[in-house]
């Protein structure tokens, strides 16, 4: 943990961009332990890999535009929603902002160089390329990619002759890497918070990235060995859950969720955590109620995890089981109402700036708040029996997890991607792009809701006509988000190579320490580590620079 | 263009945040366990008889052998620890090989306590196994996989505790700064401690 700074006498210090380390080049980006080299190599890599399940998600909707086969064959049409699913859960969603956004910008957020423990925090990128490249593996190796669906349900996983092994392993392997993730952020934000920030003095991504972290170190090496013995069992033919060994299948179901339903969690509360911090920049407010939405993601972190078995009220269990699942289920959308509240109680009044940011974070609220109110209903038990296993449930959570937590990131890209970069997008193509983003979504995933509620099941092949209009329309909208999505990424690309230069450092007059540091960052980040005396978002008027530093002696 | 550059060495050493790492990854491992624990719970209240009746073919012997084994090691680590506190060099080193020893003895009763189950057929998959009644599968395909994944980490702990051993003979580990000495020793302690509850799981309780 010994670091040797260079500090060049002419004053000019390097950005991390230009920074010339032991290693030159490609080797000094991979081979770099600074936590904003890891950042973008993450950011790299997830965004990759999102564009790859989105080309999933894309066939899923196109075999689906009309009854029949349309353009591949069931087997096929299996393999696509278990790739989309794995892919999306497991390499985007849940790394996407604890790896791209904490990484970057937790340490700065805090004021510190770098995260507690920086060659483990490489060598969890290094984990979740493998896991990556495992995924592939699944799909190109011989015998087939694997058509369990991502939740890889007992017995079929067993049974089945795909390449269930590779996406389990990619999986397990992806969970390492979280973990790992976890543990330094947990001990970041322990123990490197600059002098003078109390807890109740962090920003609120702070709060919810460090809520996140526990959830990852809790819960996942639960699923780490619940695939684990699926493999073992597979491989060695050990019955563990394998009903026709002595099994019990429920008993997997029980053991894959009290990690999967957390993991929604690890997937919302960061992007909540963004919503929190973009808010109050772009209204030129303070956050109202800061305590309430800092211990509500603690809240979340903390009921989320108690409440895995409503995946479970149609696959047999108690009455009071039941019972105490579908209460606790009702708990989680407290905490998640008081940040909803909170939100718009900061905009109240307030001196909005429609910026493409705040414009993902508007988008976030109405469609996390549509996810979320279906997601009490379907916690209500005798709804659930009815639509439990059909496309409102599909609706529900693209609804939290694509509505909600990708948007968040979205909104984070536009908010902190000209601070990583020192280079601006254009902001009226951001802001266009915005609504087919919008509309598509909303296209594509709203009719799910009615198709569900008039009974068409998830994961079909195929449909009886009167589903067809609802497919239809869903299909056209999943065209105009990817012709969104794609635009806003040749966006971002055409801003990194002919980008407007930005060299102020407070590009949006955000309130939190990475915006008193130079754009893009000096590899120290801070030269002298900053003292903290006011609260974040303490909006003054006619003050442009709030913070007070101190040198430390 | 000043071309003059001055290197000022920023050192970073958190001793207490390393410590704080290694207890949060050994609670993950605690985790890790803790689901086969609840695999064990579960099946044993579904088949008590069976689990008895399969217990009984464990060679406690060995067991309580191999749980002194451990118990020593873990106590040659601790004093390794408490020898490089007073600067003792290479008494600690030697404590080190010692455990490393110990844990190989572990390893190697392991081998013999398998190979005797294998030889009478009794392993995933086998015909034998296979025969027998679905709680005793069940019992055996737990033991094998607990056991196997406790294995594993008594490995992967020899590898680490053999690399501590070089740290300390190059003088990296050392009476001021032991923290990497002192999180592995967490560590072999947790592989201890999750023995410690396998023993009577499987071997005691009959």
């Amino acid at each position: 943990m010994n670091e040797t700074i260079t500090v060049p006498t002419n004053g000019k210090h390097p950005s991390y961009l230009d920074y010339q380390g032991k290693h030159k080049g490609f080797l000094g980006w991979i081979l770099s332990t600074d936590h904003k080299r890891i950042g973008i190599l993450y950011l790299i890599s997830i965004l990759s890999f999102f564009l790859v399940g989105v080309t999933f998600g894309f066939l899923i909707r196109l075999e689906l535009i009309a009854p029949g086969r349309t353009i591949v064959d069931p087997q096929t049409y299996n393999a696509f929603f278990t790739l989309h699913g794995v892919i999306m859960v497991f390499l985007f969603l849940i790394p996407a902002v604890p790896a791209i956004f904490g990484n970057f910008f937790l340490p700065i957020l805090i004021g510190a160089r770098d995260v507690s423990f920086p060659r483990l925090n490489l060598l969890s990128w290094y984990l979740y390329i493998i896991g990556g490249l495992l995924a592939i593996l699944s799909i190109v190796a011989p015998g087939g990619a694997a058509d369990t669906g991502w939740t890889f349900y007992i017995p079929y996983s067993v049974r089945t002759g795909t390449n269930v092994i590779y996406a389990l392993f990619a999986a397990f392997v992806l969970g390492f890497s979280s973990i790992l993730t976890g543990i330094n952020f947990v001990t970041t934000v322990h123990r490197l918070r600059a002098p003078g920030m109390t807890w109740f003095k962090t920003p609120l991504s702070v709060w919810s990235i460090y809520s996140t972290a526990w959830v990852q170190v809790l819960v996942t090496p639960i699923i780490g060995i619940t695939l684990l013995l699926v493999i073992i069992e597979r491989t060695f033919n050990v019955g563990l859950f394998d009903p026709a060994l002595g099994g019990d299948p429920v008993l997997f179901q029980h053991l894959f969720w009290i990690y999967s339903h957390p993991a929604v969690y690890i997937m919302i509360l960061p992007a909540m955590g963004i919503v929190s911090e973009i808010i109050p920049v772009f209204a030129r407010r303070t956050i109202f109620g800061y305590k309430f939405i800092a211990l509500s993601s603690v809240a979340i972190a903390f009921f989320g995890s108690l409440v895995w078995a409503h995946h479970m009220f149609t696959a047999g269990m108690s009455d009071t089981g039941q019972f105490i699942f579908s209460l606790l289920t009702m708990i989680v959308s407290i905490p998640s109402a008081i940040k909803v509240f909170n939100w718009t109680a900061t905009l109240y009044k307030g001196s909005i700036d429609l910026a493409p940011p705040l414009l993902y974070v508007l988008a976030f609220i109405f469609q996390f708040s549509i996810g979320g109110l279906t997601g009490v209903m379907l916690g209500v038990l005798s709804l659930d029996i009815m639509v439990h296993d059909t496309s409102f449930v599909v609706a529900h959570f693209h609804y939290v997890m694509f509505g909600g937590a990708g948007f968040g990131i979205f909104a984070a890209l536009h908010y902190w991607l000209p601070k990583m970069f020192g280079r601006m997008y254009n902001i009226k193509v951001a802001k266009n792009t915005f609504w087919l983003v919008f509309i598509g979504f909303n296209l594509l995933y709203f009719p799910m809701f009615i198709m569900g509620w008039l009974g068409m099941p998830r994961r079909y092949y195929d449909y009886l006509p009167e589903f067809h209009i609802y497919h239809l329309l869903s299909t056209i909208g999943s065209w105009i988000l990817i012709l969104g999505i794609l635009i806003m990424f040749s966006n971002f690309i055409a801003a990194l190579i002919r980008g407007k230069k930005v060299n102020e450092k407070n590009i949006w007059g955000g309130e939190t320490l990475e915006w008193t540091i130079e754009t893009p960052p000096i590899h120290e980040n801070f030269l002298e580590i900053p003292t903290v005396h006011d609260a974040p978002y303490e909006y003054k008027q006619n003050e442009t620079d709030i913070r007070q530093f101190q040198e430390v002696k | 263009m000043s071309t003059q550059e001055h290197t000022v060495t920023y050192i970073h050493r958190d001793d207490i945040g390393a410590r704080m790492g290694m207890w949060l990854f050994l609670f993950t491992e605690l985790l890790l366990f803790g689901g086969m624990f609840i695999l064990y719970s579960i099946y044993r209240f579904t088949y008590p008889d069976a689990f008895h009746l399969a217990a009984k073919e464990l060679n406690t012997i060995i067991g309580a052998f191999n749980t002194a084994i451990l118990l020593t090691s873990s106590l040659t680590m601790a004093l390794s620890i408490a020898a490089i506190q007073r600067n003792q060099k290479s008494l600690s080193i030697f404590l080190q090989f010692i455990t490393i020893v110990l844990a190989l003895g572990f390893m190697v009763n392991k081998y013999f306590e398998w190979g005797a189950k294998f030889s009478h057929g009794i392993y995933p998959g086998s015909d034998v196994l296979l025969s027998k009644p679905a709680g005793e599968i069940i019992f055996f395909g737990l033991y094998y996989v607990m056991t196997g994944l406790h294995g594993i980490h008594v490995i992967i702990g020899i590898v680490l505790i053999a690399i501590m051993m070089r740290f300390t003979s190059k003088g990296i580990i050392k009476s001021d700064s032991y923290v990497k000495l002192e999180t592995i020793g967490l560590y072999w302690h947790l592989v201890d401690i999750i023995w410690i509850f396998l023993f009577p799981l499987f071997y005691l309780i009959t």
